[in-house]
C-alpha cells in the first residue's frame, strides 16, 4: 500500500485509475447530490426555458423586444456596469488597505466589508433611501449641489455599488496576501518609482482576480432587486429596473412575458458565469500557479 | 506585514498611504456603514416605547416567527445536501466534477426574483403542477411551502461552498485510517471527519442561515404578501415601508441588522478559530481548475 504522501503526491488521474476507493459512500453522496441538485435547482430552471418555448420564436422576440422591456435591461446591465467599475476601483484601494497597511480599527473594517453578504437587501434598501432621499443625511447635503441620488437611475447604481463591494474585496484579498513582495521591493531598488512598481509589477499579478471580482460584482448587481426597490423611484422607461418588470408582469398575470425578460436575464448571467470560469482557466494555464 | 515597513526610510511621512487609507476609510463609512447606523437611528426615531410596541406588534410577531420557521427548514435541508456534495467532491475523483462544482453554484447567477418565478411556472395556479395540487388542495405558491422552496433555492449553495474546500483540506488519510482500522462509514464520519470539518460546517451554516432570514426578492414573488400569514421580516418591513410607517418599518428593520452584525460576529469568531476559513471558497475557485 502506498504511503499517504505518495498517495498525495499522485495526480487526480493516477489516483482514479491506481488507487481503489477506500472510503464508502461515494455511490450515495454523489447520488443524493444530483438527485437534489435536479430537483431543487435544474429541473425547476428549466421549466423557465420550457415555457419560454411555448411563447414562440415571433411571440418571445416581440416581447422582449418592446421599449419598455429594452429599457429597463440597458438600465440594469447598465447600472451594473457602473456600479461594478466603481467597486473594481474602490474595491481594489480597500483591499490594498486591509492587506498591507496597519491603521486603528483594522479588523473592525475588515469585517465590516461582508456587510452587504449578511444585511437582508429589504433593509438595505430601506436604509440607502432615508440616507438619500431629498431630507436624508447625504441626500439633503448632495441636493445643495442640485444632485439627486434617491428615486433617479443614480440610486440603483448606489445600491448595486454596496451589493457589489464584498465580491471584489473578497476575491482581490487572498491574491493580495499571496502576492510576492520581494519582486516590488526589487523594483523599487531598481528604482522604479511607487506609481511604476504598481502598474508594471502589481496591477499585471492582479488583473485576473480584479476582473474576476468585477464580473462577480456585475453579475450579482443584475439580478439585484431588494435594495435597488426602493431607493429607484421605479418609473417605466427610466428607473425601471429588469428583475422588477418581471414582478411587475408576474402580478399582472402576463407569465409570457415574465418568462420571457427571465430567459434574457438567465442566459446573459450565465453567459457571464461561463465567461468567469473560462477566463479563469485561461489566466491560471497561462500565468500557473496562482 | 511588517517587513514591508520596516523598509521605509524612518521619520518620512508616507503620504501616499495615508490618502489610501483615508479614501478606504471614507468609501466603508459612506457605503456600508452610515446605511448600518440609519437603520437604528430611523428605527428609535420615535422613541423607545414606539419602538417597542412596533416590535411587540401581533403581525411583526407572526413574521418573525414564519422567518424563524423557514431558516430551521431550509438550513438543515441544505446542509443534509452540503455534507453530502462535499463529502463526493472532496473524497473522491470523478468525470465531471468540475462540472458539477459550478452547477452547485448556480443558484447565485440566478436574480432571486427568477428564483420565485420557476416556483409559480411550476406550483402557481396556471403552473405544470397547479392542476394536480388544486384537485388535492394543496397550496404551494402563495403558502409557507413556496417560501420554503424559493428560500432553498436560494441558499442552495452557501453550505457545499464552504465545506468543499474545507474538506479538501484535509485529505482523506484520517478516513481511510479509521475505514482499514475497521470502522464503518458512519463511524468514520461521525467520530473523524466531522471534528475536523466542525468549524467549517458552523461557517456555512451561519451564512447560510443569513440569506435565507434575509432572502427578500424570491419570497416575495411566491407569498403572495398576506399579513400575519405569509409574511416573512424582510416583506414585513416593505409593507409598513410602504404604509408609511416608518419608524416601524425600520424598528423591524433593526432587529435583521442586528441579525447581520451577530452573523459578522460569528464569522469573525470563526475565523479566528480556523483562519484557513477565510477566503477559503475563493482560493479554491482560483485553484479549482489548476
Amino acid at each position: 500500500m502506498p504511503t499517504p504522501a505518495a498517495i498525495e503526491a499522485m495526480t487526480p488521474e493516477t489516483r482514479r485509475s491506481g488507487a481503489r476507493r477506500v472510503l464508502p459512500g461515494f455511490g450515495l453522496t454523489l447520488g443524493y447530490t444530483m438527485v437534489y441538485l435536479s430537483l431543487i435547482v435544474l429541473i425547476p430552471l428549466s421549466a423557465v426555458f420550457i415555457r419560454s418555448l411555448g411563447l414562440g420564436w415571433g411571440h418571445f422576440w416581440e416581447v422582449v423586444t418592446a421599449p419598455r422591456v429594452t429599457a429597463s435591461l440597458r438600465l440594469s446591465f447598465g447600472a451594473s456596469l457602473i456600479a461594478a467599475l466603481i467597486n473594481a476601483v474602490f474595491g481594489l484601494i480597500v483591499a490594498w488597505v486591509l492587506v498591507r497597511h496597519t491603521f486603528p480599527f483594522k479588523r473592525l473594517a475588515d469585517a465590516i466589508v461582508d456587510l452587504p453578504f449578511a444585511l437582508p437587501t429589504a433593509v438595505a434598501g430601506i436604509a440607502l433611501t432615508a440616507l438619500y432621499a431629498p431630507n436624508g443625511w447625504l441626500g439633503s447635503w448632495l441636493g445643495r449641489w442640485g444632485i439627486q441620488v434617491a428615486f433617479t437611475p443614480l440610486g440603483i447604481v448606489v445600491a448595486l455599488t454596496f451589493i457589489g463591494l464584498p465580491f471584489v474585496v473578497r476575491t482581490l484579498q487572498p491574491v493580495l496576501e499571496d502576492l510576492d513582495r520581494e519582486v516590488e521591493q526589487a523594483a523599487a531598488t531598481l528604482g522604479a518609482s511607487a506609481v511604476q512598481t504598481f502598474a508594471r509589477v502589481v496591477l499585471p499579478a492582479l488583473w485576473p482576480a480584479m476582473l474576476t471580482g468585477f464580473a462577480l460584482s456585475f453579475a450579482r448587481a443584475v439580478g439585484e432587486y431588494g435594495s435597488v426597490i426602493f431607493i429607484a423611484g421605479n418609473m417605466p422607461m427610466r428607473s425601471e429596473i429588469a428583475p422588477l418588470l418581471i414582478v411587475t408582469k408576474l402580478e399582472q398575470y402576463d407569465f409570457a412575458g415574465a418568462t420571457a425578460i427571465a430567459v434574457v436575464m438567465l442566459v446573459l448571467s450565465f453567459a457571464i458565469m461561463f465567461g468567469i470560469n473560462a477566463f479563469q482557466h485561461w489566466a491560471l494555464t497561462r500565468h500557473g500557479g496562482r | 506585514m511588517a517587513a514591508a515597513e520596516t523598509l521605509r526610510p524612518k521619520g518620512r511621512p508616507d503620504a501616499g498611504r495615508l490618502v489610501l487609507i483615508a479614501v478606504a476609510l471614507t468609501f466603508l463609512g459612506l457605503f456600508l456603514v452610515l446605511p448600518l447606523l440609519v437603520v437604528f437611528v430611523q428605527a428609535l426615531s420615535k422613541g423607545v416605547s414606539a419602538y417597542a410596541s412596533a416590535i411587540a406588534d401581533p403581525t411583526a410577531w407572526a413574521a418573525v416567527k414564519l422567518t424563524l420557521l423557514v431558516a430551521a427548514i431550509a438550513v438543515p435541508i441544505n446542509l443534509v445536501f452540503g455534507v453530502a456534495a462535499a463529502w463526493a467532491i472532496a473524497k473522491f475523483e470523478f468525470r465531471g466534477k468540475s462540472a458539477l462544482t459550478t452547477l452547485i453554484d448556480l443558484p447565485f447567477a440566478v436574480s432571486p426574483v427568477i428564483a420565485g418565478l420557476v416556483f409559480i411556472l411550476l406550483f402557481g395556479a396556471h403552473g405544470w403542477f397547479g392542476a394536480t395540487l388544486r384537485a388535492h388542495h394543496i397550496r404551494v405558491v402563495f403558502a409557507i411551502p413556496g417560501i420554503v422552496l424559493a428560500t432553498i433555492f436560494v441558499t442552495f449553495p452557501f453550505i457545499a461552498r464552504e465545506l468543499i474546500p474545507v474538506m479538501q483540506a484535509q485529505g482523506k488519510d484520517d478516513e481511510e485510517t479509521a475505514v482499514s482500522l475497521g470502522a464503518t462509514g458512519w463511524q468514520t464520519f461521525w467520530r473523524v471527519t466531522l471534528p475536523n470539518i466542525r468549524w467549517g460546517l458552523m461557517y456555512g451554516v451561519l451564512l447560510c442561515n443569513a440569506r435565507a432570514m434575509g432572502e427578500f426578492g424570491a419570497v416575495s414573488v411566491v407569498s403572495g404578501h398576506i399579513r400575519g400569514l405569509t409574511d416573512t421580516m424582510p416583506l414585513h418591513v416593505e409593507i409598513l415601508y410602504n404604509e408609511y410607517s416608518y419608524a416601524a418599518a425600520f424598528a423591524v428593520a433593526s432587529l435583521l441588522a442586528l441579525l447581520a452584525l451577530l452573523t459578522l460576529a460569528g464569522k469573525g469568531f470563526l475565523e479566528l478559530r480556523q483562519p484557513e476559513l477565510r477566503h477559503a471558497a475563493r482560493r479554491a475557485r482560483w485553484r479549482r481548475n489548476s
